[in-house]
């Protein structure tokens, strides 16, 4: 039972960062319905701009995650935003598929032919000093990545419903064409859905840096994650894409430990099918109309 | 109909390239033709799901897997290779029908979902189910088929096989794509609401465009394994579902030319720029973007403005827009 509560935690403390990157899926495809196909590369560019501010330029921690959110914001927010979908955005979903397609294997493989093949080591934020709790142990680590993410996500949350700017997201998300009859610029939101994904990704990607290595290529396997966790837990919500994070996160952890580590991936993916089968929404979606 | 005997000459064309080649080139370079004729059924394939029917699909190395497995399986039990390839075919077919069945009733951000869950979990299933598929080693000496004394062993035999095999794919696609079901595909990609309206049962043909395209990279499959003599999951992964997906936008999404230009660019190029092949990805990466960008109608795209510059110049009469 001990075992049972401490893996659980230990998805948990994964899943967090999964949401986090979920959740900024979910939202470029609320307001301006980018499937986002390079969301994983999304995360690994920032681990890279941590790698370089925080171990080999030495800034203080903070300066190195304030520098990293800015670069991320910059390239994948904004620079994104205006160069690929302000053109594609008119031509429908499909081109918009391709083109970030084409983005990740893009920051995928100069990441690999100019900075390095191999796996970079990150150094812990968190102690990973054990404690432990009656039969349980835990780690500081685990316990601060899930703190974190709850902080963030729920900063986010706050934003979406208590501003201007996060209600006019929301409308945009419902109605493209009625949110911008009522004066809403639809593409200025589309920008600031944008800056935020890209806060969201690099701030996923200061917690994944010390529990994967980095890597140019494990954007692959967290792009997926956040996929299956925006499908499982509803593709039109926050709280959904959360509950498929943190989902994926546990049930992951737990078939690695319990059934088979080679399977490892393939365990979200068989909930990722049944979810499809029995509720396309997701768990906590609702259903959209027929496009 | 001009469009028609348009698209027929440089079908023609590359016809007898195909068939007067092979007597010039050197083995690895006939190599490097065998495996681009090999992608062009894949892709052809790929090019009826996405580029015709507008159905997303980032499974095809997997379907691919079903007719490379089936043929190197049964191969290793005496089965003729045309069984084998029969086999693989009409797996892939069926898992199509399988997969397609419940995505296609959703959007298409599912159906990219679920073929890009699936291909993962067809390479996790060959890697980890040793007794059949000899796990991560893969099978080796795949062979060649063979007519009673008559063998497609070597090279140059076995290159005119699969220039067969490619012909019978480009033909029936060729039928497919103007017959009934054709019009109908291209009607569910322009809109699928009108379509329903004006009779074409959406779900039906979806899912036979889905499958069909599957059957096809089922073909393209069981030829790839004897042309390399061996598979090992490796060769099935998603990278190379989305290398497909990259010949058919990069060759001219729903042109018919478009998969032969598309297969053809994105395998020699990676042979021109060999030694770097990191550098290759970058160029390539950055060339669908830039495709998508300023493009969209790809390689094909190009030629259509170099004919109708070639046709203006001649005579001045104006040029019809090409149905797609």
């Amino acid at each position: 039972m001990g075992d049972f509560v401490q893996l659980t935690i230990a998805g948990v403390s994964i899943g967090a960062i999964y949401a986090m990157a979920a959740i900024g899926f979910v939202l470029l495809w609320q307001t301006s319905n980018t499937i986002n196909f390079a969301q994983g590369e999304f995360v690994v560019l920032p681990a890279f701009a941590m790698v370089l501010f925080f171990v080999i330029l030495r800034f203080p921690f903070v300066a190195a995650m304030l520098a990293t959110v800015i670069v991320s914001t910059l390239l994948l927010g904004v620079g994104v935003k205006e160069l690929l979908v302000t053109r594609l955005l008119k031509m429908g979903v499909l081109p918009l598929v391709i083109a970030t397609i084409g983005l990740s294997l893009l920051i995928r493989y100069s990441l690999q032919q100019f900075w390095t093949p191999l796996a970079l080591p990150f150094p812990a934020i968190f102690s990973r000093e054990p404690i432990r709790l009656g039969t349980v142990i835990v780690s500081l680590e685990e316990i601060g990545n899930i703190l974190f993410a709850a902080v963030v996500i729920g900063a986010l949350q706050l934003f979406i419903t208590r501003t201007k700017l996060g209600r006019a997201m929301q409308a945009v998300a419902q109605n493209r064409a009625l949110a911008s009859v009522l004066g809403i610029n639809v593409g200025r939101l589309v920008t600031i859905t944008f800056v935020l994904n890209a806060a969201l990704t690099a701030l996923a990607a200061i917690l994944i840096a010390p529990v994967y290595l980095v890597k140019y290529d494990i954007g692959v396997s967290l792009g997926l994650k956040a996929f299956y966790a925006a499908i499982i837990g509803g593709f039109n919500q926050i709280r959904g894409a959360l509950l498929g994070g943190l989902l994926v996160g546990v049930v992951e952890t737990l078939s690695a430990a319990y059934i088979s580590s080679h399977f490892r991936d393939a365990f979200a993916l068989v909930i990722l099918i049944a979810v499809l089968l029995l509720k396309p929404e997701g768990i906590w979606g609702v259903k959209e109309e027929w496009a | 109909m001009g469009v028609v005997a348009r698209g027929r000459w440089p079908l023609m064309a590359a016809l007898a390239l195909g068939l007067l080649l092979p007597l010039v080139l050197d083995q690895y370079k006939l190599y490097v033709l065998s495996l681009t004729l090999v992608y062009v059924i894949l892709a052809i394939g790929l090019n009826l799901t996405l580029g015709y029917a507008g159905q997303i699909s980032l499974c095809h190395a997997a379907f691919m897997a079903f007719g490379s497995y089936a043929v190197a399986i049964l191969g290793q039990h005496g089965v003729p290779f045309e069984a084998g390839l029969v086999v693989g075919v009409v797996l892939a077919f069926g898992w199509g029908l399988v997969l397609g069945f419940p995505a296609l009733q959703v959007k298409h951000h599912y159906l990219a979902m679920v073929t890009l869950g699936f291909n993962i979990i067809v390479f996790l299933v060959l890697r980890n189910w040793e007794s059949l598929t000899g796990g991560s080693f893969g099978i080796s000496s795949v062979a060649r088929p063979a007519w009673g004394p008559f063998s497609f062993k070597s090279d140059r035999a076995f290159y005119y096989y699969i220039l067969a095999w490619a012909a019978i794919v480009v033909a029936s696609a060729y039928w497919i794509l103007h017959s009934r079901w054709g019009r109908a595909f291209r009607a569910i990609r322009e809109n699928e609401m009108r379509a329903e309206v004006v009779g074409v049962s959406l779900r039906n043909y979806k899912l036979m465009a889905f499958a069909i395209g599957a059957a096809y990279a089922g073909t393209g499959g069981a030829l790839f394994a004897p042309l390399l003599g061996y598979i090992d999951p490796g060769a099935f992964t998603l990278d190379r579902s989305i290398q497909f997906l990259m010949m058919v936008v990069l060759g001219g999404l729903g042109r018919f030319e478009g998969p032969l230009i598309g297969a053809l660019v994105v395998t020699v190029l990676p042979e021109v720029l060999r030694g770097s092949e990191g550098l290759y990805l970058i160029i390539y990466a950055l060339s669908v973007i830039l495709m998508m960008l300023f493009m969209p109608k790809g390689l094909v795209g190009l030629w259509d403005l170099v004919w109708r510059f070639s046709k203006s110049a001649t005579s001045p009469s104006t040029s019809s827009a090409s149905p797609r």
